[in-house]
């Protein structure tokens, strides 16, 4: 069964075509790992997805609830953790929002401050508590930009053991990178962007793992 | 529907928890407003009776400075930490969203302006408890107004560079005729006249600008947050 | 191809314009009431007219463009707007000089120019704001968003300055209420296509000049994106 499919999906910015017809599936209970240089159109096909964006031209269809995690933490600096998070809670339409926000505390290690303003929180709190609001209603589908940037260590294992946890319970996973390295743990399938065009889809395998320049060399743009 | 309801409640209160924690627009708004009533007395040094003929003019000038202030931080609140992203990335459908968003900018100029009624009535000698009720509701619509424009004005400007500069420039030429039927009916009550016969027409007007704009903010918003 | 046809388009309102100008000029005894003023109704009526009706335009292509997000729709409503609001501008103008002349004053908040007024500040801001958007698609979305606004505002101005207080507070002069006589009409009728003509083709220039505008940053954007 597919999760996320895209089909032949155009993004223009004005005349500019930041997506030129993506094709992408994604089965249900895969972890996917979109590749690519800057400006190849991870962002804007992760947009997409979490109905951040209309494509122009194409059709997307999305089978379960969203999670997403974007650039920002999305969290209101003058609201506590709990605030934050049974807010969240409320616009997911979750049953019942200030249990479901004390579980999400709870898996990032944020029980004990869980009143504290959000503004007064370290750099890496903030990050988990980002992480907490990403997975709070538990979705089927989980988009991650670029979720390893500027996480420190202990963000990135908390992220690391609840995305491990999300694919075990049957979740999906999408997420753009740059680390592939931390990537590869996870991902069952990679997928390479250029110029706007998926131009590989397929498992995860050895080499990726071992050389991460290997991807783009054998799918990259030639020289 | 239900749920856009409850969602457009959590918002509202969202909004209005944030803003009393840090009284950022509303101590803003209202000291802004409170010298500009001052100002307005060495701007028309009239007579005690004179002042009742422009009294509505005063007061909906003073109520639209603080409503721009008001408004401008609206959409700007979801910026910091990509919070808007989050919201539109919900179940939360558009229109909730903007009606949370907008019930929290009026219930906030509600506040400025029953702060600053009692300051235009002691500065100008100006009875307003007589028609209060009739006052209420002609505050009521024409602050309904002002704040669904300006919340959509912006979302509409939420991304451009010079944000706080272009809202204004939006906001107050498309609520003249709502500033217009405000004054009106504001000074014909502070005057001590009915509000009925011809009167009336002033609260038709307010009824239908709010009419008018909340159905095209409600139907046009998911074409602003999601482009 | 196009640019000949819209020059010629704009050159032949020029000459409607010109033998019009003679007509009413030289062909027209001045008015019995106004004299010799009168004449500036062909160009005053006529830019209002012209104007409505590119406001109107600029209504339906920015419905368009939210319905299709085609960019030929935005750059049609942008050329619209930008000649409808100088349109207005000549109307203020030309009923500006016409009001002195025959009430003596420049401006007086009669129900008509303070129509116009609000009108032409209305759309003033949609040029306004519009180049403060940076990227192409939010800039043709939010503008579309604007110009429908405006438009809805219209008619409740006329509404709000028909208000009992408002009115009596301004007294306004009445504009000549009588038909006009019949051989006014010819020349009337000139003047809309003169300044129909002369608008359209200002409009197709802008529409020219604003498809390049997006092509060239298009390419620009390519450029960087290599």
């Amino acid at each position: 069964m597919l999760a996320v499919a895209a089909e032949r999906v155009w993004k223009y910015f004005g005349d500019y075509p930041a997506l030129r017809g993506a094709n992408l599936e994604v089965e249900a209970g895969s972890c996917m790992a979109l590749l690519g240089r800057n400006g190849a159109g991870k962002t804007t096909l992760l947009r997409i997805f979490a109905g951040l964006s209309n494509p122009t031209k194409g059709e997307v269809r999305i089978a379960g609830t969203v999670g997403y995690l974007g650039h920002g933490i999305g969290v209101y600096d003058d609201l506590s953790a709990f605030e934050n998070l049974t807010l969240f809670g409320q616009l997911q339409g979750v049953a019942d929002p200030a249990k479901a926000a004390d579980e999400a505390l709870e898996r990032v290690g944020l029980t004990r401050v869980k009143d504290g303003m959000a503004r007064e929180f370290s750099r890496g709190m903030r990050q988990r508590l980002a992480v907490a609001r990403a997975f709070l209603h538990l979705p089927d589908i989980l988009l991650l930009d670029e979720p390893f940037t500027s996480l420190d260590d202990k963000a990135i294992a908390v992220l690391q053991s609840l995305l491990e946890a999300a694919l075990a319970g049957g979740s999906t996973i999408i997420m753009s990178t740059h680390q592939i390295r931390e990537a590869m743990e996870l991902a069952t399938h990679v997928a390479m962007l250029e110029r706007g065009l998926v131009v590989h889809t397929g498992p995860q395998n050895p080499e990726m793992l071992a050389d991460p320049a290997w991807l783009y060399r054998t799918y990259g743009e030639k020289q | 529907m239900t749920h856009g309801f409850r969602t457009a409640y959590a918002i509202a209160r969202k909004d209005l928890r944030t803003e009393l924690r840090t009284k950022e627009s509303l101590n803003a708004a209202a000291s802004f407003a409170v010298v500009i009533l001052v100002l307005f007395s060495f701007a028309f040094p009239l007579e005690r009776d004179e002042f009742y003929a422009i009294s509505g003019g005063l007061l909906w000038l003073v109520y639209s400075f603080a409503g721009a202030l008001i408004v401008n931080r609206g959409f700007a609140r979801e910026l910091p930490n990509d919070c808007l992203d989050v919201l539109i990335a919900s179940r939360a459908p558009g229109w909730a969203i903007f009606l949370g968003k907008a019930v929290a900018a009026f219930l906030l100029l509600l506040i400025v302006e029953f702060i600053c009624l009692p300051v235009f009535g002691l500065f100008y000698n100006i009875r307003w408890t007589d028609s209060f009720g009739s006052l209420v509701l002609v505050i009521v619509l024409a602050t309904w107004g002002i704040t669904v424009v300006g919340t959509a004005f912006s979302a509409v400007t939420v991304n451009v560079r010079v944000r706080e500069l272009m809202l204004p420039v939006l906001l107050y030429p498309m609520i003249i005729p709502l500033l217009i039927g405000a004054m009106e009916a504001t000074t014909v009550l502070l005057s001590g006249e009915a509000m009925a016969g011809d009167n009336l027409y002033s609260l038709q007007l307010l009824v239908v600008f709010d009419v008018i704009y909340t159905a095209l903010a409600l139907y046009l918003i998911d074409y602003v947050l999601v482009v | 191809m196009r640019e000949k046809a819209t020059y010629l388009l704009g050159a032949l309102g020029a000459l409607v314009m010109i033998s019009n100008l003679h007509t009413i000029f030289v062909g027209l005894p001045d008015d019995a009431l106004q004299g010799m003023i009168f004449r500036i109704i062909f160009i005053h009526v006529p830019a209002d007219l012209v104007a409505d009706l590119f406001f109107t335009i600029a209504l339906v292509t920015s419905v368009l463009f939210l319905a299709r997000k085609n960019f030929i729709y935005d750059s049609i409503t942008v050329a619209c707007i930008e000649v409808a609001t100088m349109l207005i501008l000549v109307n203020l103008v030309t009923g500006s000089i016409w009001g002195r002349n025959q009430w003596g004053v420049w401006w007086t908040w009669d129900l008509r120019l303070t129509t116009q007024l609000m009108k032409f500040v209305l759309y003033m801001s949609y040029l306004v704001v519009r180049p403060a958007i940076a990227e192409p698609t939010q800039k043709a979305t939010m503008s579309a968003i604007i110009a429908i606004f405006a438009y809805a505002d219209v008619p409740l101005v006329w509404m709000a300055i028909r208000l009992p207080n408002v009115r009596t507070n301004h007294p306004s002069p009445v504009m000549g209420n009588g038909k006009m006589a019949a051989v006014y009409n010819a020349p009337f009728g000139m003047g809309m296509l003169a300044l129909l003509l002369i608008g359209s083709a200002l409009v197709l220039l802008r529409l020219h000049q604003e498809t390049s505008q997006r092509e060239i940053d298009s390419l620009r954007r390519e450029l960087h994106a290599a």
